[in-house]
């Protein structure tokens, strides 16, 4: 075992991780751990943009920005984050530029700025153009540029490293990770102040999804367990409605934001019969929803589970410039030429909405009434600040994890001058340890690729754009089935060198907490909202439901808690586009 | 269809070398070559060690050798390989364990550069300005994904360890020739010395190799003749 001793440990190194390194090199000792290399991460896949009301190419307000991000997010969202949020992404935008981030320009030289769902000026009067981009790889360019500074300088980067653990004292203060080095297998210890879980989200629960293999929500699961640390918000999950057909390969909704449309088997562009203000740019989760209702009703390809995005009415000039990637996609994948043919497309399970619950610093809290827990901390989609309520719009996740990514540093690098070095639990290592020893320790036993795909396959299936009481019912069931076979599950490579058989069984482990609580939340809320939709429970119900949850893991079962919604400005009203 | 796997296999834990193993997959004609390679290691042989991530084309943890070329498995569809597919690590490196290479000396490359801009305080409250012309110069530069294909596939990375390699020239490039830049010098002078771009002999295997389709040849010219010019426009 190796140990280490340092200020602060950042578990993931994507956009939220980067950006809270960057606040503290230099002036602490830390450390950032990733099971990839870090420019590897998933915000890399992000494509359309990140939003700031910077009103450079017409009229914007941040206010204007956080209406919407409160709208679109169903008015579950805490309106003291969404403000937050839409002020500080306008200083966190301007803070990538200076950075190096090669935003694509104006004419006049400025950050050049596009349409995207759900954003609007006026308060919901008109489309408005407020996501700055870079080409269709903006997420890339963000990666790459964190990364740079990263080396600028000189993070101490604890590549290929993948969490087997997270430390508290006994008394519930965060104080260490325990981590596998992957090339060796050897157990390490990341004893510090304060720890920061930036590991993104878990996608890969479902069959069908834009998410990276790692997706697998490792540091959100991993303090759960523990029954210290709830869930919040676990039953809104976002079904982006532009994955590539039966790949779920994101094509941005930029695509949409350049002029594409969707169109069913009759040819009819759908949308504007559901949205006739917002038409293909309504958000994300009302236009999965026109999806699937569209192939209920018959209206899908060939009577088949998709539709088509249309963009062959779009300057070729315009598909090269924009959207190269997104198009390069359709034709590496479906063999389909954009410029000239309908793309087939489907919904694909995209983004957690819910995860850690934390305050607008970064801080995990434990309860309803915000108490944090020391020293713990998370950013990006492994939190729940919460900014996107039952509902992400296009584009906040960007600006979720460079603002709030950028909060939890500054607060991380306060707390770890102020803060006493923990003592780690005795044997720190121990729960690690046993977790690989037991998969290593079965000759004969399940397949874990089976249970992967067979909660995939049922999670598309019961806990997808639209749910009920029943399939949910079934699906904690299957879950449960699952849970068992999984703690007989056996791996063939019992090596210690780069052993990928043993850190996928232990990701599926991850994968199945984090299912497990996202169905439950889907069971208990017994209302549709943003992202959750209930076919036995069609309306909003603000009466008893203008609530988060907070899913308490203990081995009895899982417990929910409602914390209240913080409403400042907005007050909540029905949802129209 | 059914498809004969040929993958090279080697774990230093066990193996006193290399050996190509066989397997046998059913694969559909739309799958990638990533697919394939999870139906072996889950279906058949769990000790198969490859990297992965996001299956798109976007991460750049898949880059190895299929049939002789280096490729994302994530990229390539089966429907162009036929029934028989060989699958090696990139050359150049050395094997931390089948399709697994050690990417320590692809990352000293790429951060001996100061891959980072370079430049005098920003505006307060404002971007640079920088206008869309000069954006475009050094647009294709951006889109490297640091997959290591490019620099595996130059034969001057197989001789010899004292080359920087054509994707650490890409991620030079996308500075010198960022207008808002002011670090050419110090990213030239490195490129100057004997492991620096002189050694590139124009074999465009690495143009060949990118899989986002960067003119990494045309490039690692331009550098050259900032070098010859001591001029970057």
């Amino acid at each position: 075992m190796a140990y280490h001793r340092f200020d602060a440990v950042i578990v993931g190194a994507g956009g939220a991780g980067l950006m809270a390194a960057i606040q503290m090199a230099g002036q602490a000792n830390i450390a950032v751990v990733s099971k990839l290399y870090p420019p590897r991460s998933h915000t890399g896949a992000a494509q359309g943009g990140i939003s700031a009301a910077l009103g450079n190419t017409e009229e914007d307000h941040w206010e204007w920005h956080m209406f919407d991000t409160v709208k679109g997010g169903d008015y579950l969202v805490d309106q003291d984050a969404a403000e937050v949020l839409a002020r500080e992404a306008v200083d966190a935008v301007l803070e990538l530029e200076h950075m190096g981030l090669p935003f694509n320009r104006t004419p006049e030289g400025k950050i050049d700025q596009r349409r995207f769902g759900g954003h609007t000026r006026n308060f919901g009067e008109a489309p408005v153009r407020r996501a700055c981009f870079a080409a269709d790889r903006t997420g890339h360019m963000i990666i790459q540029t964190l990364y740079q500074q990263g080396i600028k300088h000189k993070v101490n980067f604890f590549d290929e490293h993948h969490l087997l653990d997270v430390l508290f004292t006994e008394d519930g203060q965060a104080c260490g990770v325990v981590t596998i080095d992957i090339a060796t297998g050897e157990i390490h210890v990341l004893h510090a102040k304060a720890i920061m879980i930036a590991t993104g989200g878990y996608g890969r629960a479902w069959s069908v999804t834009s998410n990276a293999h790692a997706g697998t929500g490792d540091g959100v699961a991993i303090p759960w367990r523990k029954g210290i640390v709830p869930l919040m918000d676990m039953e809104f999950y976002q079904f982006h409605p532009t994955g590539l057909y039966k790949l779920g390969v994101l094509l941005s909704e930029a695509a949409r934001g350049e002029g594409g449309i969707l169109r069913n088997s009759t040819g009819e562009a759908f949308c504007e019969r559901y949205a006739p203000t917002l038409k293909d740019l309504a958000p994300r989760d009302m236009v999965s929803r026109f999806i699937y209702e569209e192939v209920r009703e018959g209206r899908g390809i060939d009577g088949k589970d998709y539709v088509h995005l249309d963009l062959t009415h779009l300057p070729p000039e315009v598909i090269d410039a924009k959207l190269p990637d997104v198009t390069d996609f359709a034709r590496t994948y479906l063999r389909v030429e954009p410029k000239t043919e309908p793309v087939p497309i489907q919904p694909t399970a995209h983004y957690a909405m819910g995860g850690l619950p934390t305050d607008v610093d970064g801080r995990v809290i434990k309860d309803r009434d915000a108490n944090p827990i020391p020293g713990f901390y998370s950013a990006g989609e492994s939190a729940c600040v919460s900014v996107h309520g039952a509902n992400r719009l296009g584009t906040n996740s960007l600006v979720d994890l460079v603002v709030f990514g950028r909060r939890a540093g500054k607060h991380m690098l306060n707390y770890v001058r102020e803060a006493d070095l923990q003592p780690l639990p005795a044997n720190p290592e121990d729960v690690a340890r046993a977790a690989v020893s037991d998969l290593l320790s079965r000759d004969k036993g399940e397949n874990a690729a089976d249970i992967r795909s067979e909660l995939q396959v049922m999670m598309m299936e019961k806990v997808g754009v639209v749910r009920t009481e029943t399939g949910l019912k079934e699906a904690l069931a299957e879950i449960g089935d699952l849970k068992s076979r999984y703690a007989n599950v056996a791996i063939q490579d019992k090596g210690k060198r780069f052993n990928t058989d043993l850190l996928e069984a232990h990701e599926l482990g991850c994968l199945l907490d984090c299912a497990e609580a996202t169905a439950f939340g889907a069971l208990m809320r017994t209302e549709s909202r943003g992202g959750h939709y209930r076919s036995d429970f069609e309306a909003r119900d603000d009466v008893n439901w203008l609530a988060h949850t907070l899913a308490y893991y203990s081995p009895n079962g899982i417990e929910i808690d409602k914390k209240p919604v913080t409403i400042t400005k907005f007050e909540p009203k029905e949802r129209k586009y | 269809m059914e498809v004969t796997f040929r993958i090279k296999r080697f774990n230093p834990e066990i193996d006193t070398k290399a050996a190509y193993k066989e397997y046998v997959v059913d694969v559909e004609p739309t799958d990638r070559v990533l697919d394939a390679l999870f139906r072996i290691k889950w279906y058949q042989d769990g000790s198969l060690t490859f990297r992965r991530s996001c299956a798109h084309g976007i991460c750049g943890s898949d880059a190895m050798r299929i049939n002789g070329r280096n490729r994302l498995a994530c990229k390539e569809l089966m429907l162009d390989y036929g029934n028989k597919i060989t699958i090696e690590p990139l050359l150049g490196y050395q094997v931390v364990k089948d399709l697994v290479i050690d990417m320590t000396r692809f990352f000293d490359a790429y951060k001996s550069v100061s891959p980072f801009l370079i430049a005098d305080e920003a505006p307060v409250n404002r971007e640079r300005l920088q206008s869309p012309a000069d954006r475009d110069r050094f647009e294709d530069t951006t889109k490297c994904i640091l997959c290591a294909a490019c620099t595996t596939a130059c034969p001057i990375t197989w001789t010899t360890d004292q080359f920087v390699g054509p994707a650490a020239i890409v991620n030079a490039h996308r500075f010198i020739f960022d207008s808002r830049d002011q670090g050419a010098g110090i990213r030239l002078k490195v490129l100057n010395e004997r492991s620096g771009v002189w050694r590139c002999r124009t074999v465009f295997n690495c143009t060949e190799a990118c899989p986002r389709d960067i003119e990494i040849t045309k490039a690692i010219e331009e550098v050259k003749r900032a070098l010859l010019f001591d001029k970057v426009s």
